[in-house]
């Protein structure tokens, strides 16, 4: 397994795990600023250069730090081999990170690697051409990665205080992207009680086109299953429990010492279950040696959400993927308000919702194109306008079958 | 003046139509059904009444109607009801046996009846049935009459029907505002049921399914005791609606276009099949693909025997339905529901008869009409049973009669 730090954030982001749990884990630091490399205490540096950048870094360009990285592909495919598992962690926006970490995936990938992304999104006083490059990055990492674990930054601002430094809310964010990091960390690495497999993961954070949310919480003591509970309802980068309630899939790794009780991870599963209805959830538990007395818990939720339009051909980068997984499709939130008629469906497309609905085949790589709906059209009940709706597990019955299962009439 | 006791009337308030059946009870109990009056609503949606004016108004012209054909004057009715909010579940009744000699009298079981009435229901809720399945006797299971057998401790099993006590009020209000009386209100698919099956099929266990205008009630029998009931504010209304939503006309037009091109299952010969509308003049306004209208009706149809199919899984009653499945209410007349229904249960599903009921053969034949006759044999059992037990007059006179006899 290895760990990749990409540009400035990915790099400080490698400084805070050095010598923990993470010593397994070959790290390298990859980035285009020669300073910030040198105070690295990572093991392996690899520094992208061109003569045009003279060691100063992409300047905040994207495609420069794009070019750089394919012009060392070989080199970053090389740092790859050898590992079974690649985490690329990196902070989207500016130059290095956006650019460089979707070639990167790329690379490893190609490698024969599995890849996850941690990233972040910029704060949103950064400005809107940051957000649009880390929306772009973050697009294409979404195309090349397995997984891709998001945080965005904003949300950070509800951990802290109006006297909290700079350097420190940073800190507290790269914290944070650690935190979500060791949790799957644990999942993965320690022989587990349950054990969740990447695959798992992978399908989990794949088709989430938002955010995942995720969070670690801990508690101690007697009544650590119900602490753990209210901490993770309460959490801010969870929207206090309102996205386990949105989520379309679950993923919740339990770590405890030896005295961890079947009874506890039943009721911490009781309650997610309950918080998330509609949601897939996926269970691991882990028991730590280490850990005495404590509980850990750490909750990774995506949402399904509208679909983006596809990006134009982006040169080598599209790699082309599925739609939405058959397995445990859960049905579509009735306030997508999604009812117009899609536009023309290509052979492909037709033939990817016909296998929707053959349901359960094992998903191969296919042609990558999201249908948009728009959602313009107010799905009005007809005659129940004024009646009572007819809920069923969650469903509004009144709304027709064929728009709630996506039945297109072409 | 005592003929009035003969007969019995059913009035059914349904989403589609109001229906009132009258019936004439002969002397060896069998029905006769005399007058059959019917009404378009308009006032009800999915079971439940909307706008009590227009609903009483549909409500008397079907009444009016059936009294002219019966050419009886109708007092007072049986009346069913359905809605989203009615549920039944199935409760158990303890009652130890105090009498010395262990011997299980008349009032042990209406104690233990009582027993098993008193259940937690919300408090805006109201039993609407209580139905006696099984009693055990000492644990033994299947005893149906155990007045009389020996036993220390009486149980019974009951399946309860509730609802919401404001909605099914509004219904009985309706019905007295129309000077009549209610004598009883029944669940619609317990009609149902009781108008379709015969006690054979009752002992091998049945579903029937009775799909209305506005909701699909449902009602499990096995063992020759109901064991399950519910209801799907679904009907033949949500059909029309996805039609008209998904064919884009207006929902009379989709209506119309249900009754007369519409099917459950959509076949090779349909596909490319185009229909076009017209207007009044007779100038095409717009075509419709078949096709398109024969998938969105499957779906839904589906849909309504995917939701029923889980049910039966949730409560385990599907090894016990020995004959099978029948469909009854407006949506059965839809063509190829019965393979559709085969396909999603994966049982015999065949069109209900009504059976030892006689009478108005246009009434008998169509499956519009089972749940009203259901009301009928509801009620004519109902008033057996009633003048079974003797009244205060006669018991007076009885015992003077003994008295002076033995005298």
């Amino acid at each position: 397994m290895k760990i990749f730090g990409v540009g400035g954030a990915g790099v400080a982001v490698l400084n805070l795990l050095a010598g923990e749990e993470f010593a397994g884990a070959g790290q390298v630091a990859v980035n285009t600023d020669a300073a910030s490399l040198a105070a690295s205490p990572a093991p392996v540096k690899i520094q992208l250069e061109t003569k045009l950048l003279r060691g100063l870094g992409t300047g905040g360009d994207p495609e420069r730090g794009r070019a750089v990285a394919e012009e060392q592909f070989a080199t970053l495919k090389s740092a790859c081999g050898g590992a079974d598992v690649v985490m690329v962690v990196a902070g989207l926006g500016g130059g290095a990170g956006s650019g460089i970490s979707p070639v990167l995936a790329r690379a490893a990938r190609e490698a024969g690697a599995l890849v996850l992304a941690f990233v972040t999104l910029p704060f949103q006083c950064e400005g809107n051409r940051r957000r649009q490059q880390a929306e772009q990055g973050l697009e294409l990492l979404r195309s090349v990665a397995d997984g891709v674990i998001c945080l965005p930054c904003q949300k950070t601002f509800k951990l802290i205080d109006e006297n909290t430094s700079v350097l420190d809310t940073f800190r507290i964010t790269d914290g944070l992207l650690v935190e979500s990091m060791r949790g799957v960390w644990r999942l993965l690495m320690r022989p587990g009680l349950i054990q969740i497999h990447f695959d798992d993961l992978c399908a989990l954070v794949r088709n989430s086109h938002s955010e995942s949310a995720f969070a670690t919480v801990e508690a101690a003591g007697p009544a650590r299953a119900r602490e753990v509970m209210e901490k993770l309802v309460a959490h801010p980068l969870l929207d206090e429990g309102r996205a386990l309630a949105e989520a379309g899939a679950v993923l919740v790794s339990l770590t405890g010492g030896k005295d961890l009780t079947m009874a506890e991870v039943n009721r911490v599963m009781e309650q997610i279950g309950r918080h998330c209805e509609r949601a897939q959830i996926i269970m691991g538990a882990t028991v730590d040696g280490a850990i005495a007395s404590h509980l850990s818990v750490t909750v990774i939720a995506a949402r399904h959400t509208a679909a983006v339009p596809g990006l134009p051909a982006i040169p080598a980068a599209e790699e082309p993927a599925e739609g939405p997984a058959p397995r445990g499709t859960t049905p579509l939130p009735a306030s997508r308000g999604t009812s117009s008629l899609p536009a023309p469906l290509t052979s492909e497309q037709r033939e990817q919702i016909l296998t929707r609905h053959a349901g359960g085949r094992p998903r191969k790589a296919g042609p990558k194109m999201r249908q948009t709906q728009l959602p313009l059209t107010i799905v009005s009940k007809g005659r129940f306008d004024k009646s009572e709706p007819t809920i069923h597990k969650g469903e509004d019955l009144d709304i027709p079958t064929y728009i709630r299962r996506g039945v297109a009439l072409n | 003046m005592f003929d009035d006791s003969s007969l019995v009337v059913g009035l059914e308030i349904g989403t589609s139509k109001v229906c009132a059946v009258v019936g004439e009870r002969g002397a060896d109990g069998s029905l006769n059904v005399i007058g059959l009056g019917q009404a378009r609503s308009r006032g009800v949606r999915k079971g439940e009444i909307v706008d009590p004016k227009q609903a009483e108004e549909d409500v008397r012209n079907a009444i009016v109607e059936a009294e002219q054909m019966a050419d009886v004057e109708i007092r007072n009715v049986f009346l069913g009801v359905t809605g989203g909010h009615i549920r039944g579940f199935n409760n158990r009744g303890v009652h130890p046996v105090v009498s010395a000699d262990r011997e299980i009298s008349n009032d042990d079981v209406s104690d233990v009846v009582k027993n098993a009435k008193a259940i937690n229901l919300p408090n805006e809720n109201t039993v609407v049935h209580a139905i006696r399945q099984h009693f055990f006797v000492d644990g033994q299971d299947g005893v149906t009459n155990p007045v009389g057998m020996l036993g220390s401790r009486l149980e019974v099993d009951v399946h309860v029907v509730h609802g919401h006590t404001n909605r099914l009020q509004n219904a009985i209000r309706l019905v007295k505002g129309l000077q009549l009386e209610v004598d009883e209100i029944v669940f619609n698919g317990l009609a149902s049921s009781l108008a379709l099956l015969s006690n054979e099929q009752k002992e091998l266990g049945a579903l029937v399914i009775d799909i209305g205008g506005g909701t699909t009630d449902y009602v499990v029998y096995a063992n020759g005791v109901i064991k399950h009931t519910g209801v799907l504010a679904v009907g033949g209304d949500h059909v029309s609606n996805d039609l008209a939503y998904g064919l884009k006309v207006p929902l009379s037009r989709a209506e119309k276009l249900k009754l007369e091109y519409g099917a459950a299952r959509v076949d090779a010969e349909c596909k490319g099949r185009m229909v076009a509308i017209t207007n009044e003049l007779g100038l095409p306004l717009k075509t419709v693909n078949v096709e398109h209208l024969r998938r969105i009706m499957s779906l839904r149809l589906e849909e309504i025997f995917q939701l029923i199919a889980q049910d039966l899984e949730q409560v385990g009653l599907f090894d016990y339905l020995r004959s099978g499945v029948f469909l009854c209410g407006g949506g059965a007349r839809i063509p190829q529901i019965a393979p559709l229904a085969e396909q999603q249960l994966q049982m015999p599903v065949s069109l209900g008869q009504t059976n030892s009921v006689s009478g108005l053969k246009s009434a008998l034949d169509q499956p519009e009409f089972v749940t009203a006759i259901g009301l009928l044999k509801f009620g004519a059992l109902k008033n057996r049973k009633r003048e079974g037990r003797p009244s205060l007059a006669q018991g007076i006179k009885g015992a003077l009669s003994s008295l002076l006899r033995r005298s």
